[in-house]
């Protein structure tokens, strides 16, 4: 359905981002583009829609030479969801999602039914947020609106440039199913940019990796991660298996501990704790390794014994975490047990940081991840 | 006392000098945005020529209101004319310093996103780019308004009327009232003005760009 030929393109500074592409997208598919950040996936697809002219080459759809098309009637007959979502801040959701009709001419009548159809399509509550600002919505929401709104004046092809990536990781996961679905219920021809292969693989009938500015392989997902054409796709594939996206406890902890010489007195230890306002405290030598924890409930036990310091109570068999470690493996760590808190240490066992509960929430509500 | 005799015996005298000072500054301001409100958007799409030009309108307002009012005498004369010119030229820097940098303060991935669901460059303009620099473009007529109002009391001295008039008048009698009975609307009507502007500005302001 959309074809390129052999189409390059140079940008005015040199740069060439796409080289002599040859590669065709068929009617009804889900096509992922994939690559290292900069390998001319947003330019690639920015041709399709003429928001960027090819220096050479031919793109067709249908057959048809787009260059001989009117840009503005071309756009208005493909959907297209940019990488920062592009909702207009100041016109409601109901106005966003028609404005395309809009600009197509459709009746009100027309148009208000299919923005309450796109919403209700979404599990958006058209009488709740058809009347909202995309200032009152969360990401998600606003990610969603900005896919339907791509739907709305039925396009036959839509285009998405990473539109999940800004996204925290169970809005992606559940915007990526609600893909899948729509796909599925709609069968429209969709060009999908993303830099995750676990997204790739998700959602593609077939996978187009590119590298540089050229198609490297083009096949569905199975094919291409049990064949993969060449070192550069088993790496892009492996690497990415390596490194799931998903957080890491890099991502979950703090950095700022509550720690303690071995030689303190108990009362010192307590004034630390309630200054601090913790209930524990991490005990490290002067190198900063991490020796052990010692709690409140030692220390006052312990209290009356002035003799006492710290190293006589310490906890020296407690569970670490590597900051490597993926955040199931910290899930698991709460689950099964009432510990509070867990000391995160690297190779040579220097205390780096502390994941809690707390500090794991915060963290899985701020990633996302990362690259671009 | 004596100054709310003055204010009751020409009463008249205060009313039409009242109404003439704003006229002056409407119909400054609003030729000020007639001109500088496209003229900021042109430049916009050809920034090469945007420093100079706003420049010159820059230096224009550097140069005391006075003088600028005495170089329209020998070019234009006295009268209301001259007055509104000098004025006019004086808003204009605001405004337009306003709308330029307004308008390429808009999110370029909203003009993207525009463009890429088929709005054509005029769409663009007028459903993307002007409503989402009101409130800066707004605040810039503010500006402007409030400062021509201040210097429409300078316009007496070529004969263009106005509150600046009763002063003038006051100086050369020597009557402090008469003097107030510029002076005191003058500042009020400076004083309004900012207000309605910013209350304007309010409610032109989008509602989806409060939240
Ligand atoms: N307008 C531009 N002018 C010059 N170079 C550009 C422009 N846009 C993109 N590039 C360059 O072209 C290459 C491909 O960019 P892009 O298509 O955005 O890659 P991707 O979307 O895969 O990250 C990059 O090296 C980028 O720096
Ligand atoms: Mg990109």
């Amino acid at each position: 359905m959309i074809r390129f030929e052999h189409v390059s393109k140079e940008y005015k500074d040199g740069t060439v981002a796409v080289k002599d592409l040859n590669l065709e997208v068929r009617r009804g598919e889900l096509l992922t583009l994939i690559g290292p950040s900069g390998c001319g996936k947003t330019t690639t697809m920015r041709m399709i829609n003429r928001l960027i002219e090819p220096t050479s080459g031919t793109i067709t759809i249908d057959g048809e030479d787009i260059s001989e098309a009117d840009p503005v009637e071309l756009r208005r007959n493909i959907g297209y969801v940019i990488q920062q979502i592009g909702l207009f801040p100041h016109m409601t959701i109901g106005q966003n999602i028609a404005l395309v009709p809009k600009l197509k001419k459709w009746k009100p009548d027309q148009y208000e039914k299919r923005v309450d159809e796109l919403l209700d399509l979404v599990g958006l509550d058209p009488s709740v947020f058809k009347k909202r600002y995309p200032g009152e919505l969360s990401g998600g929401q606003q990610q969603r609106v900005g896919v339907i709104r791509a739907l709305a004046a039925e396009p036959d092809i839509i285009l998405m440039d990473e539109p999940f990536s800004a996204l925290d990781p169970i809005s992606r996961e559940q915007l990526q199913d609600d893909i899948v679905h729509l796909q599925e219920k709609i069968q429209k021809t969709i060009v999908f940019v993303t830099h995750d292969m676990n997204e790739a693989t998700k959602i593609a009938s077939r996978i187009a990796i590119m590298n540089e500015g050229e198609l490297i392989q083009m096949d569905t997902p199975d094919k291409l991660l049990r064949h993969p054409a060449n070192e550069f796709v088993r790496n892009f594939i492996g690497e990415d298996r390596l490194s799931p996206s998903t957080p890491t406890v890099i991502d979950l902890m703090h950095t700022s501990v509550a720690t303690s010489s071995p030689r303190r007195g108990l009362a010192e230890a307590l004034r630390l704790m309630k200054a601090k306002k913790v209930d524990s405290l991490l005990v490290t030598d002067q190198q900063n390794h991490l020796l052990g924890v010692v709690t409140l409930e030692k220390v006052a036990e312990h209290y009356r014994d002035e003799e006492k310091t710290i190293a006589h109570l310490l906890d020296r068999d407690i569970k670490t975490l590597q900051p490597s470690d993926s955040v199931s493996t910290v899930a698991e760590i709460f689950h099964e047990s009432q510990i509070r808190a867990v000391p995160v240490v690297d190779e040579e066992h220097k205390l780096i940081g502390i994941v809690t509960r707390a500090s794991m929430m915060r963290g899985l509500a701020n990633w996302n991840n990362g690259v671009l | 006392m004596e100054l709310l005799k003055t204010f009751i015996e020409r009463k008249e005298d205060i009313w039409y000098a009242f109404i003439d000072h704003i006229y002056l500054s409407a119909v400054s301001i609003l030729f000020a945005i007639v001109i500088s409100v496209p003229l900021g958007i042109l430049l916009t799409r050809y920034r090469k020529i945007a420093e100079p030009i706003i420049g010159v309108a820059a230096v224009i307002q550097t140069i005391p209101g006075l003088a600028l009012l005495a170089f329209m005498l020998p070019l234009f004369g006295i009268g209301q004319e001259p007055a509104i010119i000098a004025f006019t030229l004086y808003a204009l820097l605001p405004v337009l310093r306003n709308t330029y940098t307004g308008i390429l303060g808009v999110d370029p991935s909203m003009i993207d996103a525009g463009k890429g669901m088929g709005m054509t460059s005029w769409q663009i303009l007028f459903m993307v780019e002007l409503p989402l620099s009101l409130p800066v473009i707004m605040a810039g007529i503010r500006t402007a308004s409030v400062f021509t109002i201040g210097l429409a009391a300078l316009a007496a001295f070529i004969g263009g009327g106005g509150l600046g008039e009763l002063i003038v008048r006051g100086m050369s009698m020597n009557d402090d009232s008469l003097i107030m009975a510029g002076a005191i609307p003058a500042a009020l009507l400076a004083i309004l003005f900012d207000l309605a502007f910013r209350l304007l500005e309010r409610t032109m302001t989008p509602r989806g760009l409060k939240v």
